[in-house]
């Protein structure tokens, strides 16, 4: 995946959008590079369970760096299909990777229309040239 | 001086045998320990406990105090935190014998002076607040902040009203969220506005049949008074909820102006940061509460009454809240906290704040010359430097300088704190500094920023432990001696 091809909340988290077998919407979740970055080492990730249901711009996990322990927010309604296990032992990594291995979990999303609200590349792009200044 | 010898563990210092005191000969006949004791009591092996004399024992205390870093010892500007030079007087004052030999079972006609001084500090907490009822009990700030939500709580159930959602600015210290999460409620952040106020759009939006507190700091912990702070009240309280002050930042208001009259509901002190007493180390702390008429009846219990000549501890107070501290509370810290207000005074306090606030602009005069201040030219008691620039040109951040200033012999300020700034440096002075130290400071700040990045990323070169493994320390925390 590349940065351009994906949709962004204001608090940082992206998401990929594709179609499953079935035809379901899952969406891949995971936390931009641009916030890694401000965030510096990560120690530790708590990342919900397998059929946890996660509401747009609710918690669904916490991700603590040496600074401080921040919230990760659900970019979409839905139902938590697919956990990244590997993703708490390779924390290290995650900067360097956030878009492909450094995925947080994939959601079934319940609510498509909800999308419409995520910011594309560009806005998202404009948002963090803000938040620099 | 690394004296490397007597700061190892006392585990590593230990020799078989080695004994602080002898003994003599045992003139009574000995008898087998399963004999006086029963079976379940007695343990298997003694415990591994380190052998060593008293010299070693006393050198490797001594030593260990001398690597520290203290406001007793140097200039200790950590923002938000009010590391103020504490008189010893109060010290003094606070182990007489009268004060630490009491025992809190003693019959309260024999503790009569004792209730008094608590009395009169529920009395004085009051006055400085602008809110009418003070409970002393709370044995730290972020104790004291979840009595006050349970207060809260315990008024809202007792109007049958379901408000559970507690609003948090982002600036805001992480106590808030925490205590909040603790006391059963529901947390949601209220975002700040580029000139580092609540935005009150935002918490406008917020704002529901489901509110129950606001939990506000002001001054803000970018050190800036929400001017607004008379409309955020207002429509809080339109909307049903109520406002909490976290007091943490008093030490930039008191005798100016008053959480009550600003229209706070409640409020905790902080007598570590404000009022002189320990900060750590002394043992626990205070986090007294100050509420609203209407919050009195849910305050825990007991709470020091005056009856005529005599002060008696009420329990009767049906709609309490209950205990939430053995006993009255920490009195030690709370007679530091009571010589410290009767030693300056009315006048004295609002002196106190205002060279607070004279000592923060002038060192932010200086500093932001060479190190930007993203929020306003003014500030009240602290400011926050950013060295995001620094780090995109020079890679020097704010942990760099910070760890540069203990080569200096300044202790760092607060760093990556508050978070809505990049490489945040929160600087407090407080209003026990002289100019001259004001200017070492900024001088050496100066300096630093002026320093390459090689040297700056290993500093500090002068202490006898230079960067632990921050993130190791984290991932993989070792939390006692093994063999």
């Amino acid at each position: 995946m590349t940065p351009e091809q994906l949709l962004y909340t204001k608090s940082h988290e992206w998401a990929y959008v594709q179609d499953d077998p079935s035809g379901a919407k899952i969406a891949t979740v995971g936390l931009s590079a641009f916030a890694l970055e401000l965030l510096t080492d990560l120690v530790y990730v708590d990342l919900p369970e397998v059929g946890r249901r996660v509401s747009a711009g609710e918690p669904l996990g916490e991700i603590e760096s040496v600074k401080a322990v921040s919230d990760l927010y659900s970019p979409v309604d839905g139902e938590v299909v697919e956990v990244n296990t590997a993703l708490a032992d390779n924390l290290a990594g995650l900067a360097d990777d956030p878009y492909d291995a450094g995925w947080f979990v994939k959601i079934r999303i319940a609510d498509e229309s909800l999308l419409a609200g995520l910011l594309d590349y560009a806005a998202y792009q404009k948002q963090c040239a803000e938040e620099e200044h | 001086m690394r004296n490397t010898q007597a700061t190892k563990l006392l585990f590593e210092q230990s020799k078989p045998g080695c004994r602080g005191v002898r003994l003599p000969e045992c003139d009574v006949p000995e008898r087998p320990i399963d004999e006086l004791l029963p079976s379940g009591a007695i343990a298997e092996a003694p415990p591994p406990l380190p052998e060593l004399s008293e010299p070693d024992v006393v050198r490797h205390f001594v030593n260990l105090s001398t690597l520290n870093m203290s406001v007793d010892t140097h200039f200790y500007p950590l923002g938000s935190c009010t590391m103020k030079y504490n008189p010893k007087r109060n010290e003094r004052l606070s182990s007489l014998p009268g004060m630490v030999d009491l025992h809190p079972y003693q019959p309260q006609q024999t503790v009569q002076g004792t209730l008094e001084l608590l009395w009169r500090s529920q009395e004085m907490l009051a006055e400085i607040a602008g809110l009418p009822a003070v409970s002393l009990q709370p044995a730290a700030g972020a104790h004291g902040e979840m009595t006050a939500l349970l207060v809260a709580a315990a008024y809202f159930r007792d109007r049958g009203e379901k408000r559970s959602v507690v609003l948090i600015p982002d600036g805001a210290h992480g106590t808030n969220p925490a205590s909040a999460t603790m006391a059963g409620m529901k947390t949601v952040p209220v975002r700040s506005t580029n000139d580092g106020y609540v935005d009150l759009d935002d918490l406008a939006a917020k704002l529901n049949d489901r509110t129950a507190v606001l939990m506000i700091t002001n001054p803000n912990t970018l050190g800036i008074f929400e001017e607004k702070i008379a409309e955020i009240t207002q429509i809080v309280h339109a909307a049903g909820g109520l406002v909490y002050l976290d007091g943490a930042n008093m030490n930039a208001i008191m005798g100016v102006t008053r959480p009550g009259d600003f229209g706070a509901d409640l409020m905790h002190y902080n007598p570590h940061k404000t009022f002189g007493s320990p900060h750590g180390g002394g043992g626990p702390g205070a986090g007294p509460i100050a509420v609203a008429e209407h919050l009195a009846p849910f305050l825990p219990t007991p709470i020091v009454v005056k009856d005529g000549d005599c002060y008696r501890l009420d329990y009767d107070r049906p709609n309490s809240i209950g205990r939430v501290r053995s006993f009255f509370g920490t009195v030690g810290v709370l007679v530091r906290m009571y010589c410290y207000i009767l030693t300056h005074g009315g006048d004295g306090l609002r002196h106190v704040s205002e060279n607070a606030v004279l000592c923060a602009n002038y060192l932010l005069a200086r500093v932001r010359h060479f190190l930007p201040v993203p929020h306003g030219k003014r500030c009240m008691h602290e400011f926050v430097a950013s060295a995001a620039k620094l780090k995109a040109d020079k890679d020097i951040s704010a942990m760099d300088i910070a760890k540069r200033l203990l080569d200096h012999g300044f202790h760092a300020p607060t760093v990556y704190f508050p978070l809505i700034v990049r490489e945040a440096l929160m600087i407090e002075p407080t209003e026990t500094e002289s100019k001259a130290t004001l200017d070492a400071f900024a001088e050496a700040l100066f300096r630093v920023t002026e320093e390459s990045a090689e040297l700056l990323h290993d500093a500090p070169h002068t202490t006898a432990v230079s960067r632990p493994e921050e993130v190791a320390a984290a991932r993989n925390p070792i939390l006692r001696w093994t063999p």
